[in-house]
């Protein structure tokens, strides 16, 4: 399973009720089901990815975050994840909100915009960046809004939404995100992982 | 119609108080079963059929001599593996396949015609509800049905919500629509605008109201296919016929095949039936029972629903589908949802849609596993 997976279901205490928004092929779901008890529902709006969740038991509802994310109460999850998915929403802020109005708490990762091999391959290449986390051309990339850390950082503050954890993943290490090091670690991340709450 | 023979029946002889008011008791209901009960009886799953179907699931229907409805679903091997699972359907009550219903005489020996009680799908399910007294049933594994039979699949287990592990509402409604309604007033005037319907007082097969049943099931069937479905299977082209032969005869393969599919249909049921089966069908309307709160009608069962609709089924509509998915997640139900793409309309659940099987296999079969 992907490194993100196993950390996000590190962040995941057993027995919890977790809503996967944007749930794919169901791997987190199914990982999170078998081993930590998790009574997990997935939001998927390709047919065919929730044929594959139907195919491993999985409880998954075919719609979209936009609009369907609406019909679920308020804290009616413990917990909401959506990974790698914010910046390919028409309206990520929308988004961000339902997330934590529909869980107590929310796990959010993001691609990282200011990672330094995306800075140095528009800097010196002088063309969109791909890597391994953005392995889309600019004519086909689903991503609509991309960030840096330190965007979403600064963004998730300034809705005084609060931080439990901030994590910053480069391959296999992981480490914490805060205050004084968050530009060191906006260069050398590509992807974080962030723990929040309203 | 009532050919006595192959047909199972259990009389039920706990009175049923309508939701019409009048009380019915020692009455009949015609029932299949399919597959095996095990020892633990937990492998049951409870089949509902829609407007014109009967207990007659799959295999050969042994009354028409045609296959059984939901052939491509229910089987050994199929989406509802007979191998594993005890498959039990039941005519509906207002039906014409053995159940209790207006071609059955009264006290007096006299055939009720319209002087049968109006039925409604709560009775329909609080009726065959007694089945499961029968076989000996606490809880049935699943219940599942499309179009009419999903409005009995709701309908039961908000009347019996501790009955069932799992529950599949299949291209249906939690309320008919006036569209609905139309479509199926269009097939009752049908009906009563023929002659020999006499105020449904007709009885032998030679006066019975056949054309207007006929022209009732070739409206109603067109609201079953889609537009694409239909112009890819007919388009323009002519009934065995170089050129239109300026007349009222069948010039076009749709008309000739749908006076088929009105001929056929009147071989096989009954005009008063079909007057009783959708007044229960346009009364249908789950949330009004819970003034106007669908959610209140499952706030007391914890059974896993998973619900399915079609892209071209425009007469039980994805979004139809979807309110009952909302009504379920806005109180915490255990819900999933699916929306098959198919091109053959609101027909698609009783046809060779694999990505609708397959999807109906899995989620029983992964159900039945956690079991």
């Amino acid at each position: 399973m992907k490194n993100e997976f196993q950390i996000i279901a590190d962040l995941i205490e057993k027995d919890k009720k977790v809503l996967d928004v944007g749930c794919a092929d169901g791997t987190l779901m199914k990982f999170l089901k078998d081993n930590k008890n998790i009574n997990i529902r997935g939001l998927e709006i390709s047919k065919e990815k929730v044929q594959e969740c139907i195919a491993k038991g999985l409880t998954v509802i075919e719609g979209n975050a936009e609009k369907d994310l609406k019909q679920f109460p308020d804290k009616s999850f413990d917990y909401v994840v959506l990974s790698q998915t914010l910046q390919a929403f028409l309206n990520p802020e929308l988004v961000l909100d339902e997330l934590l109005r529909v869980g107590k708490k929310a796990i959010v990762t993001i691609p990282n915009f200011g990672y330094w091999k995306v800075r140095f391959h528009l800097l010196f290449k002088g063309t969109m960046p791909v890597t391994k986390t953005l392995p889309d051309e600019w004519y086909n990339t689903p991503n609509l809004h991309m960030c840096t850390i330190k965007d979403f950082f600064h963004f998730v503050k300034s809705k005084d939404i609060k931080i439990f954890k901030s994590l910053a993943l480069n391959n296999l290490n992981k480490s914490t995100i805060n205050q004084s090091n968050l530009g060191v670690k906006n260069l050398f991340a590509d992807l974080g992982i962030f723990l929040i709450e309203k | 119609m009532n050919t006595e023979k192959n047909i199972k029946t259990l009389i039920v002889k706990k009175p049923l108080i309508l939701d019409c008011g009048k009380t019915i008791k020692d009455f009949p209901i015609a029932y299949e079963t399919y597959g095996s009960l095990n020892s633990k009886k937990d492998n049951a799953i409870l089949v509902f059929h829609a407007l014109t179907g009967d207990q007659f699931v799959t295999g050969i229907n042994p009354v028409t001599n045609k296959e059984g409805w939901w052939s491509y679903a229910v089987g050994p091997d199929k989406a509802i593996d007979t191998n594993k699972y005890f498959v039990i359907c039941s005519n509906v009550i207002g039906g014409c396949m053995g159940s209790y219903g207006p071609s059955h005489k009264d006290h007096d020996q006299k055939i009720f015609g319209t002087n049968f009680p109006v039925i409604t799908i709560n009775d329909m399910v609080n009726a065959q509800y007694n089945l499961l007294d029968h076989f000996g049933i606490d809880k049935l594994f699943s219940i599942t049905g499309g179009s009419m039979g999903g409005m009995q699949v709701l309908q039961f287990i908000s009347n019996f919500p501790d009955k069932s592990k799992t529950v599949i509402p299949i291209a249906t409604t939690s309320s008919h629509s006036a569209q609905n309604i139309a479509f199926n007033e269009l097939g009752r005037q049908a009906i009563t605008a023929d002659s020999n319907w006499k105020d449904g007082n007709y009885t032998s097969n030679d006066t019975n109201p056949g054309k207007g049943l006929a022209v009732a099931r070739m409206a109603a069937h067109i609201t079953y296919l889609s537009k694409k479905g239909l112009q890819e299977k007919f388009g323009r082209k002519l009934q065995e016929r170089e050129d239109l032969k300026f007349g009222f005869d069948a010039d076009f393969q749709i008309e000739s095949y749908l006076r088929y599919q009105g001929s056929v249909f009147v071989d096989r049921f009954d005009a008063n039936s079909y007057l009783y089966i959708t007044r229960a069908m346009d009364y249908f309307d789950l949330g009004k029972q819970f003034n106007g709160n669908l959610s209140e009608a499952f706030i007391n069962t914890n059974a896993k629903f998973f619900i399915i609709s079609f892209t071209s089924d425009w007469l039980y509509p994805t979004q139809e589908n979807k309110d009952i998915v909302i009504a379920l997640n806005s109180i915490g139900a255990d819900v999933g949802f699916v929306e098959i793409e198919s091109d053959k309309g609101h027909d698609s659940f009783l046809l060779d849609v694999p990505d609708f099987l397959s999807a109906l296999k899995n989620f029983l079969d992964k159900s039945y596993e956690e079991n």
